[in-house]
């Protein structure tokens, strides 16, 4: 039986930067990271592995160069990593990438029972948390996310029992294998890759899959399978602040002065 | 129409504008219809002018406006003789926009769906239901509730009193707890019938689990966390939400399908007015799904008391604190002063990180967003993770030893100084005033 973890390459956003002159996106030298939250997905595909005997696959859907993510996922021990990749795929909103992983989950199954697959709750790029949810409704999985632990997996019986993690509240939810959970950072600590497992990886081979292994209509996927467009990017305005008082030298003085405008603008009531 | 006929609109080729590409991800490339376009190791497009028709596709889907049509001198020329018949040349639609205008039309209605848990909505819903009535006056469509649920009848009264036309109610017991298939069926079902053009729903656990189902199945677009929301000259939806970490906004469209499906975060939309009494239409729906044939199960719901103690995200003064606080110890300055506030304490990414508040304080793009009439940041720079969660709030006062700093750029009072001094400062004046006017308004102080 496989165990999918579904990873992103995604840039470091913490560094991306807007030009305030041409307000573009600085791109330079931006690092590319994997998506922190598919890190605990990926750990959890794992420690199944370990635990279960489950095959781990390592999927992604990108660029050439997303190569690089699914090595690392091979540092850490999967057996599998498979990257779709086809031009077909580009410019793919969260609908056509669903559609992608999905297909590639479904040929991967002929292969081997797909039991379980992980993804982080959302990417740090997009933040849209809807990739996870289309591959289950693709392929009828159960539908399990924010899942912050694996309460209990029972093979006979086919089940699974997981919490999730909600707004001020858990849940414990059991639902039927095959199954997709989305996973938020309290579930485990991802590990790191050791020496011998790098110098392995580095040898191991990336499957690439184009739209001829996938064979998906091609007006269904990448832009064309996207319903959802940009029309326009803009930087988010900013309303420039009144600097008040000397709060280096008079912050008692200062703080009366602030105190003052809130009441003259009835922003406090005592 | 014969005689224009005779000079053929010239359509002209694309170029790219430089340096405004933003190297997205091809779109422009996937576009094409000739294969004209070539991606460079940067990522931008490079033109092939033999092969280009000016067919504007690849204009079209550029996110970052980088690539504009120009002409030849000779197609000027035309265009110019063409000037004076231009709006005849314009109203030429193909069948693909005919297509899409025809499946558009089938669709009418602004819907918000009711999130609820043991009877109760969420706040979002009625957040909602506020900037749907928005939408549906500019489309002139009626607004409407879902409700789903069990035992739920008076969350549909609620929704009128919020602003609903109407609510369409499906109460069961199977849909007593929240479960994303005999929720997905129930919602994709409704959809079927009743055909909206737009659906909100909240940005929570809960509805993006069902969200991301049911534009899924029903194979439409979804735009999450949006910030904004507005309609276009063409009754589309405009959502406006940020993307690379808040770094830059983003305005998506999803003009060719219906419904046009968006989440919202808590928080975002102002809460309407509510009208006590308000009326509204009910339209009762049912569905034959089994309980046997559900097969998740809910089987505990723990209430999470430590999430429950302090709500920040609906606070109505927030004191904040960042790097600068230093140390864990320091918070309890920033608590004399939001106690005197009657108000929260909430963190930055950084203090949360070092440890030096839970991370259910947090503000920003990862932790909460919130909108209190007042928020005062101290020591805090100003991430644009963190103003993405901060900026909707009424008033923000910065304090910080910076005056670069970031946050000084959304701030509506900036104070130079050392927060240690400043806090208790504020605090202090705080007390004396609260002393002098001894119950009274402040306004009424002020004034005396």
């Amino acid at each position: 039986m496989y165990v999918v973890a579904c990873i992103k390459q995604v840039p470091d956003t913490t560094q991306v930067q807007i030009d305030p002159v041409t307000n573009t996106l600085v791109r330079d030298g931006i690092p590319f990271i994997v998506n922190p939250y598919d890190t605990h997905a990926l750990e959890e595909s794992l420690r199944m592995k370990a635990r279960y005997g489950f095959k781990a696959a390592a999927l992604s859907m990108g660029p050439p160069n997303a190569e690089a993510t699914l090595r690392k996922a091979l540092a850490l021990g999967v057996d599998e990593a498979i990257l779709c990749s086809d031009r077909a795929f580009g410019g793919a909103d969260t609908l056509s990438t669903s559609k992608v992983l999905a297909e590639a989950i479904r040929k991967l199954a002929q292969d081997d029972e797909v039991g379980l697959v992980f993804c982080g709750k959302q990417t740090i790029d997009g933040d849209t948390a809807q990739v996870g949810p289309g591959i289950a409704i693709r392929l009828g999985f159960s539908q399990l996310t924010l899942v912050d632990r694996i309460e209990h997996l029972d093979f006979l019986s086919r089940k699974i029992r997981v919490r999730r993690k909600l707004e001020g509240r858990y849940e414990i939810v059991e639902a039927k294998l095959p199954a997709m959970i989305t996973v938020v950072r309290e579930l485990n600590r991802p590990r790191y890759p050791t020496v011998p497992m790098r110098l392995k990886a580095a040898r191991s081979e990336v499957k690439v899959w184009s739209n001829n292994d996938l064979k998906l209509d091609p007006n269904g996927i990448g832009l064309k399978g996207s319903p959802t467009w940009v029309s326009r990017i803009f930087s988010p305005q900013r309303a420039a602040g009144e600097m008040i008082g000397d709060g280096l030298n008079d912050p008692t003085g200062t703080a009366k002065l602030l105190l003052e405008k809130l009441v003259a603008r009835d922003m406090l009531a005592v | 129409m014969s005689e224009v006929k005779k000079l053929k609109k010239p359509r002209g080729k694309v170029r790219l504008i430089e340096g405004k590409c933003i190297a997205c991800g091809a779109r422009c490339q996937s576009s094409c219809p000739v294969d004209g376009i070539q991606m460079s190791e940067a990522g931008e497009p490079q033109i092939e002018l033999s092969k280009c028709i000016g067919c504007l596709k690849c204009v079209k889907a550029c996110p970052g406006s980088a690539l504009e049509i120009f002409y030849s001198k000779e197609e000027l020329e035309i265009l110019a003789q063409l000037a004076g018949q231009q709006d005849l040349a314009e109203d030429e639609a193909d069948p693909e926009e005919l297509a899409r205008r025809e499946l558009v039309a089938a669709y009418r209605g602004v819907w918000v769906f009711i999130e609820q848990t043991e009877g109760e909505a969420a706040r979002v819903s009625w957040e909602l239901l506020g900037k749907g009535k928005e939408l549906a006056a500019k489309l002139g469509v009626e607004l409407s509730a879902v409700v789903l649920g069990d035992k739920v009848e008076h969350l549909c009264y609620e929704a009128f009193s919020y602003g609903a036309d109407q609510a369409y109610l499906m109460d069961q017991t199977v849909f007593a707890n929240y479960r994303t298939y005999p929720y997905l069926d129930a919602l994709c079902h409704l959809v079927d019938k009743f055909k909206p053009e737009i659906v909100l729903m909240g940005a929570t656990g809960m509805g993006r689990d069902l969200a991301g189902a049911v534009a899924t199945r029903v194979k439409t677009g979804l735009t999450a966390d949006c910030t904004g929301l507005d309609i276009d000259a063409k009754r589309n939806l405009m959502q406006t939400r940020p993307a690379f970490g808040g770094n830059i906004m983003a305005t998506i469209m999803c003009d060719r399908f219906r419904p046009q499906m968006a989440t919202v975060r808590s928080h975002v939309m102002p809460m309407p007015a509510q009208e006590a009494g308000r009326k509204g239409k009910i339209i009762h729906v049912s569905l034959p799904i089994n309980e046997a044939d559900v097969f998740t199960k809910v089987l505990e719901v723990i209430r999470d008391k430590k999430a429950g103690e302090v709500d920040i995200a609906g606070a109505e003064f927030i004191v904040s604190g960042g790097r600068g606080l230093m140390a864990k110890e320091n918070f309890a300055m920033l608590q004399e002063l939001a106690d005197e506030l009657g108000g929260v304490v909430g963190a930055s990414r950084s203090a949360v990180d070092a440890g030096w508040m839970p991370p259910d304080r947090q503000v920003g793009q990862t932790g909460k967003t919130v909108r209190p009439k007042i928020y005062i940041a101290c020591g805090i720079s100003g991430a644009i993770q963190h103003l993405v969660g901060m900026q909707d709030s009424d008033l923000v006062i910065a304090i910080n030893r910076d005056k670069e700093a970031p946050i000084f750029e959304v701030a509506s009072y900036g104070i130079v100084g050392d927060l240690f001094q400043v806090v208790p400062a504020i605090t202090a004046a705080l007390r004396e005033m609260k002393a002098a006017s001894n119950g009274v308004e402040v306004k009424d102080v002020k004034a005396a």
